[in-house]
């Protein structure tokens, strides 16, 4: 790891004050994905901006019909959240499926969103309940969020503070995990809300987390795992890698999003 | 940046250490606790896992800056030395839940951490689950499993058959 310069700011303003002075200045929150890349050099960041001293970056509050989350509220509080367990279950199902103990009690909900690593399952979380993100400067929409591989809407100097989901009907999430890395080979996250049917994908784009619009067409008729039977995703722009093919991984998005269908109707 | 500060097995302590310093390399090096070890040293095998603040974490992945003023417990203090083992310590020698020993100090911080959130009574399968952050490369997970089972209920006051 190469050196860097620790800070340890108590607003989000004087953290963003940081990012916005020094271009290659990053923001530490759990660590979980920048300490590993920083072990093998992939990133080098010459300061590192600690969030762990902010205050009201952290918990979890159901306001109204949403359940509002902080930033840097850990894995583990979302997946053993009464008020998330209660109102969006399968919130906290994907937030308890993510690493294992020690990772969920350190990983935060605000680096894998920044993140936006194409394996990761809050991305798939976010787009499918259609959940918005609150910055330092602006409140984004999930469809806006994610622009591509470890690429979002944020910019340079901008900060998650909280993540707000819409409390939806039904949702589910479910995870074919990778058998190493237990990251999403293929996550299929859907939820219905009136009449807005989302089914968000993680693990297979090329392009990182995207929607499948003719499973929601056909989920619209009728919110079953019936409804998907027979539809199918093109394997075109999909990873293909040494854990499993493109073709592989389209065939996973029918099963998993059948699958998280038939359990969001249970 | 002055010197970073926090509680270990109940001790105080202190050390002037680089912001690049893993809290595993604090422990090692600095305070010479080397029952924490570096197995994979990328997360996954946890045979760094100690608690901060009561939660098992792995201190491979963690700065010793980022648990500034906590407190922390590796495997040297779960028993004092020439005190009676810690009934999860005992148990994993019992049932000879170890062949090299090197993930054991984990499998044991682990496994405590295993009985804080889900109590004293272990099915074998959610043992299994919970240890999915710890790997161990020689004798397999059976006994590792009966004892943890065992030393479970032993911490909750019950002896357990071996």
């Amino acid at each position: 790891m190469y050196a860097f310069t620790y800070h340890r700011p108590t607003t989000v303003r004087q953290a963003a004050n940081l990012l916005a002075k020094h271009e290659d200045a990053k923001l530490l929150a759990g660590g979980h994905t920048l300490i590993p890349t920083m072990k093998l050099r992939l990133a080098s960041p010459s300061q590192l901006v600690d969030l762990s001293q902010i205050d009201g970056l952290s918990g979890i509050e159901l306001k109204g019909r949403t359940i509002v989350i902080g930033a840097m509220t850990r894995h583990s509080e979302v997946a053993n959240s009464p008020a998330v367990n209660e109102n969006l279950p399968a919130l906290a199902y994907l937030a308890g499926v993510i690493g294992d103990p020690a990772v969920r009690h350190r990983g935060t909900i605000g680096g894998s969103v920044a993140n936006n690593d194409p394996t990761a399952d809050y991305p798939a979380g976010c787009l499918g309940l259609g959940a918005t993100i609150i910055t330092s400067k602006r409140r984004i929409r999930a469809d806006e969020f994610f622009k591509g591989m470890f690429e979002t809407a944020l910019e340079p100097d901008e900060i998650i503070v909280r993540i707000s989901f819409p409390v939806v009907q039904k949702a589910a999430y479910e995870k074919f995990r990778n058998q190493a890395s237990r990251y999403a080979l293929v996550g299929v996250f859907v939820s219905k809300r009136s009449s807005e049917i989302r089914v968000a994908v993680t693990g297979a784009g090329g392009n990182g987390v995207f929607r499948v619009p003719q499973f929601e067409e056909a989920l619209k008729k009728r919110f079953s795992p019936k409804s998907l039977e027979g539809l199918t995703v093109s394997p075109d722009g999909l990873n293909g890698d040494i854990h499993g093919s493109a073709e592989y991984r389209a065939h996973l998005i029918g099963v998993m999003a059948r699958r998280a269908v038939a359990k969001a109707t249970a | 940046m002055p010197a970073v500060a926090m509680t270990v097995n109940g001790k105080a302590v202190t050390a002037d250490v680089d912001p690049r310093t893993l809290l595993v390399e604090f422990l090692r090096e600095h305070l010479r606790l080397t029952g924490t070890h570096v197995g994979c040293d990328t997360s996954q095998c946890g045979a760094c896992v100690v608690h901060v603040n009561g939660k098992a974490l792995k201190s491979c992945t963690t700065f010793a800056w980022q648990v500034e003023g906590a407190s922390v417990t590796t495997i040297e203090g779960l028993a004092a030395p020439e005190e009676p083992l810690h009934p999860m310590q005992e148990a994993f020698r019992e049932h000879h839940g170890l062949q090299c020993g090197y993930c054991t100090p984990g499998m044991i911080m682990s496994a405590i951490d295993i009985v804080n959130r889900k109590g004293f009574a272990l099915e074998d399968h959610v043992i299994r689950e919970e240890l999915e952050g710890n790997i161990c490369r020689c004798t397999g997970y059976h006994n590792i499993v009966k004892a943890i089972a065992s030393g479970a209920a032993a911490m909750g006051g019950k002896k357990v058959a071996a």
